[in-house]
């Protein structure tokens, strides 16, 4: 009997290798348990994490959640989340890879805080300077085709286009774009924010993404821990499905059973 | 004068130290547990440079630490 991970190519990202083809958010779970119990029935490649200031008594959140990362045993992928200047995202990744001991940098650059939408003027120079820091960078970005070749350009090797903006669990608003970005660059492409189902992960999977990023679908699922499961057997299913080829769409009915040899056929 | 307090913030809160404090005697003041990253004005500071990491009037200085995101 086969698994869902066998059925998994294993994806690579800057030379490094996962068996998994989901990368799971952290945030917003009803508790680190579930968190925890979500994480094992998915088993990401990645875990997205953040840095904040220490509230309430002595950090215990931080300290809490620091302990469920070391638990997990998952990479973590630290993000940049709120800065709005290539300055406080180069900082808050250096400051994430003294934390977190990683080179993995997940980039956001917030250009509007209504919409969350990147700053796409300044993402290629805030992903060129960590990347000639040494950071691996996963740019979270629009779909704009020039964008993203722009992050390949100054040495981005996988980008990351948003499928809705962040949180909103609307999936692909822009089919023909991610489409488009899918034939054009070679990359490795993670479709990051805005999937809200399954079938949105299975979708864009069969379109030849490469791996799906996720949060609060999963998190604000009424049983985050089926959910899990449940897109990491659809980002299986449509991973697959695009290494399987699929037959191309007609316009006319073809049946599927032989004509050859019907019974009853004109004998009236 | 040099022996005048330097004022800073920390993590946008109001704070004093003595003229010559290094980013160590903020970190301390801070009572933050570890782990956690600092900056001062926008520039990370690597851990082994607190102690050796002067501080000026009006730093500004985060000390932030791991928590979910997404």
């Amino acid at each position: 009997m086969t698994t869902h991970a066998s059925n998994i190519a294993p994806l690579t990202l800057y030379g490094e290798t996962f068996q998994s083809r989901l990368m799971l958010g952290t945030s917003r779970y009803p508790s680190p348990s579930v968190l925890l119990q979500a994480i094992e029935r998915s088993q990401p490649a990645m875990l997205t994490a953040s840095l904040r200031r220490q509230t309430g008594s002595g950090g215990e959140a931080s300290q809490s959640f620091w302990n469920l990362l070391r638990e997990a045993q998952v990479p973590v992928l630290p993000n940049t989340a709120g800065c709005h200047s290539v300055q406080e995202a180069i900082t808050t990744a250096e400051m994430a890879r003294e934390v977190f001991e990683t080179d993995w940098i997940k980039l956001e650059l917030i250009g509007d805080d209504y919409t969350l939408q990147p700053d796409t003027l300044n993402l290629p120079e805030a992903a060129s300077r960590l990347i000639q820091a040494g950071f691996k960078v996963l740019p979270y970005t629009t779909d704009d085709l020039v964008l993203c070749q722009r992050l390949v350009d100054v040495g981005c090797q996988a980008v990351m286009p948003w499928a809705a903006p962040i949180g909103t669990g609307k999936g692909p608003i822009n089919p023909h774009a991610l489409r488009t970005l899918r034939e054009r660059l070679d990359v490795p492409m993670i479709v990051d924010a805005g999937l809200g189902l399954p079938s949105h992960a299975c979708q864009v999977m069969e379109w030849g993404f490469d791996a799906v990023l996720l949060n609060t679908a999963v998190a604000l699922a009424q049983d985050p821990i089926r959910m899990a499961g449940a897109f990491a057997d659809a980002v299986s299913a449509g991973h697959a499905a695009y290494r399987s080829g699929a037959m191309q769409a007609q316009d006319s009915a073809q049946p599927s059973t032989p004509v050859l040899g019907t019974p009853f056929w004109h004998q009236t | 004068m040099s022996d005048t307090p330097l004022q800073v913030l920390i993590n946008q809160s109001q704070h004093t130290l003595p003229q010559g404090a290094t980013l160590a005697d903020a970190v301390a003041l801070a009572g933050i547990q570890p782990p956690f990253a600092a900056a001062v004005n926008l520039q990370f500071v690597p851990r082994g440079q607190y102690a050796l990491h002067v501080l000026c009037n009006h730093d500004k200085i985060e000390l932030i630490s791991p928590i979910t995101g997404g």
